[in-house]
């Protein structure tokens, strides 16, 4: 991928100067979470009922696309791309709904272990594939998109009905208090037992150096190739997750892939991860995934076509990351 | 990995079959075509072979089409996922604006009206404002799709049939072997490949997609350059558009979509790099043909959906990987 232009720094045009030196990196996270908050607020005064149910739905809503941001987040920071994720998803999704079907609740906690080895297997398939046979990222997960999905609709050509209470009983419902939906609260540990370890571990360091420098990276002795099959891993990891958010929720195995792997293109470059590689991280990918899903929302609300959400959703991911070019062009040459 | 490919090579036979395929491409894609009809001859000895033949070709020429918008901007390092909704878009409003043969060109002219708009704006955002091409066309082409979703809900309840000059055009065929797709697709294809051999607009295609820096320093506009490439990106998508809603009878805003990946994949498979500066249309046709030939050999064969996506994909990457293998080492 080259010719990036990260959305960095902060999107105000007035007073960037001043605000471009005082803000660090994580100036585009904290504007996000404002603008989540923001949008919440606007959200409750254009519909007074919407409360504790609003943002169950919310959280139920953006749960499969956040994990899918999160394996885009991945494998974009560590220069590559993945066009399978929504293949992979609907893979794990269709085996995980295939193999639980009619079992008891014990074999099911052993088929969700199973689907997520499945989804690291699959995800090291593509990053091998890729340093193997030193195809472009994209071209190779474009290919392996079919392939996944492929074998997804091998298993049934059709949705397979499998609801199960416990894994529904995971997402759906508050934990405490009724504003603290189930579904963020396994999207934080998600974050918290996969993300944060993995940033503060060696390979996390790889990751991030083989993204921005792969021969930086090389020369200080990161292996380029084994760093870069270990990220599609964990994409596949996390696609896996995703996959099987949509079993718990929609409580069915679609052999069809969703409209994800673009959408977590967009989520990821919304989120403050630059295209070029190396920068960004797990937290601004979920809170754009959560303002467009709001921006949609407040559109029903407001009575709009539903369609306008679509124009919106690619007027602001054009938007965003025309302004942060400018910034940055305007910062190189200041 | 190294010691064991420079054996392979030492052999004289072998290395120079590799050195010819490296020089001339083309040779082993048609092989590879060639194989794949002559598996279908022997598969279905008896059946209707011309009728086949000119079967494969229309359903190949607007897969070739969208397949040669992804070429072009891919010489210049980008790609174009924008291609789908715009040809879907003006399918759509070719066939809603169409009331009799009198409307025929009026419709088509406003459908490449808008899309050479859309182009516009797409080499506007790559070229000026720097936009990654990736994130400009998805970004467009959700911005279109949900415009044509809007227009769609408005004209809902008027009429919108496919005109039948379109019709025509896309799926009827003379003489049991000549699809009348090729009367648009043949100037297309010698507009395009004379354009990238013989014009200074090709070179410069590939001079910015090569290095950019280079070119810069040349004294080439690169914007000026984009610009145009994406309007004929997005022009030559309408014409897949068209095509494809004659093929199918069908007008609808997603009618294209199937077909946008398959489309990289083509130019990926005709020899094209993504990363720019290198492929060219001819390739392209070839990579078309083979999927084309591919998708019905294995329907044919009685594969069902599932075997013929994973085989589909399994191609991709192995062509994929037989070029890089020609072409990284000399």
């Amino acid at each position: 991928m080259t010719a990036a232009s990260p959305p960095t720094a902060t999107v105000r045009p007035g007073p960037i100067s001043s605000i471009r030196a005082a803000l660090g990196r994580d100036a585009w996270v904290a504007g996000l979470a404002v603008l989540v908050v923001l949008l919440l607020v606007f959200t409750r005064s254009i519909n007074p009922n919407y409360g504790a149910s609003g943002i169950q739905s919310l959280a139920v809503n953006v749960l499969p696309l956040a994990f899918a941001a999160l394996a885009q987040t991945t494998v974009v920071i560590a220069g590559g791309i993945d066009l399978s994720i929504a293949s992979m998803m609907a893979l794990t999704n269709m085996v995980a709904a295939t193999l639980m079907l009619g079992r008891t609740d014990d074999i099911g906690v052993a088929v969700v272990v199973g689907v997520l080895v499945l989804g690291v297997v699959i995800g090291a398939v593509n990053g091998f594939l890729i340093v193997w046979t030193r195809v472009a990222d994209i071209i190779v997960t474009l290919a392996m998109s079919f392939v996944w999905a492929g074998f997804a609709l091998w298993i049934a050509q059709a949705p397979v009905r499998s609801p199960h209470e416990w894994l529904s009983g995971l997402v759906n419902g508050p934990v405490l208090t009724e504003f603290l939906p189930k579904a963020f609260v396994v999207l934080a540990v998600a974050v918290t037992v996969i993300w944060i370890p993995l940033r503060l571990s060696r390979l996390g360091l790889a990751i991030y150096a083989v993204g921005s420098n792969p021969l930086a990276a090389f020369r200080s002795g990161v292996s380029v190739g084994r760093t870069k099959v270990l990220a599609y891993a964990l994409a596949g990891l996390f696609a896996a997750i995703g996959g099987l958010a949509l079993s718990a929720i929609t409580g069915q195995g679609n052999p069809l892939p969703g409209g994800f792997t673009l959408a977590s293109v967009a989520a990821v470059v919304l989120g403050g991860v630059s295209l070029a590689g190396g920068r960004g991280g797990a937290v601004g990918p979920i809170l754009a995934v959560m303002v467009l899903s709001l921006i949609q929302t407040d559109m029903t609300f407001l009575g709009l076509n539903s369609n306008l959400a679509t124009v919106t959703q690619g007027v602001i991911l054009i938007a965003v990351v025309v302004l942060g070019s400018l910034t940055q062009r305007r910062r190189a040459s200041a | 990995m190294i010691t064991s490919r420079a054996t392979w090579r030492n052999q004289p036979a072998i290395a120079g079959v590799a050195r010819l395929f490296r020089d001339k491409p083309l040779i082993p894609l048609l092989i590879l075509l060639a194989a794949l009809v002559a598996a279908f001859a022997i598969v279905r000895p008896g059946a209707d072979f011309p009728g086949f033949i000119a079967a494969q070709i229309r359903t190949a020429i607007p897969l070739a089409i969208l397949a040669g918008c992804q070429t072009l901007v891919m010489l210049t390092g980008g790609i174009d996922l924008s291609v789908a909704a715009t040809g879907s878009m003006a399918g759509f409003v070719a066939a809603s604006l169409y009331t009799g043969p009198n409307s025929l060109l009026l419709a088509i002219g406003v459908a490449l009206g808008f899309a050479a708009l859309i182009g516009a704006i797409n080499g506007l955002g790559v070229g000026v404002f720097r936009v990654h091409p990736l994130i400009m066309t998805l970004g467009l082409g959700l911005v279109i799709l949900g415009a044509a979703n809007a227009y769609q809900l408005q004209v809902v309840r008027t009429r919108s049939g496919v005109p039948p000059e379109l019709r025509w055009l896309g799926s009827a065929t003379e003489a049991t072997f000549f699809p009348d797709s090729l009367l648009v697709f043949v100037p297309v294809a010698i507009f395009i490949i004379v354009m990238l051999r013989g014009t200074g607009f090709g070179r410069l295609l590939y001079a910015v997609g090569d290095n950019p820096i280079a070119a810069r320093l040349s004294g080439v506009k690169s914007w000026h350059v984009l610009l145009v490439l994406y309007v004929i990106s997005a022009l030559l998508a309408a014409l897949a558009g068209f095509l494809v809603s004659g093929l199918t009878n069908v007008a609808s805003v997603t009618l294209v979509n199937p077909r946008l990946l398959p489309s990289v994949a083509a130019a990926v498979i005709g020899g094209t790099s993504i990363f720019g500066g290198r492929g060219g249309f001819a390739g392209t046709i070839v990579g078309a043909l083979i999927l084309t030939v591919a998708d019905s050999l294995l329907s044919t064969l009685g594969y069902p959906e599932a075997a013929r996506q994973v085989l589909f994909g399994s191609i991709i990457v192995a062509v994929a990987a037989f070029y890089a293998r020609l072409t990284t080492e000399s």
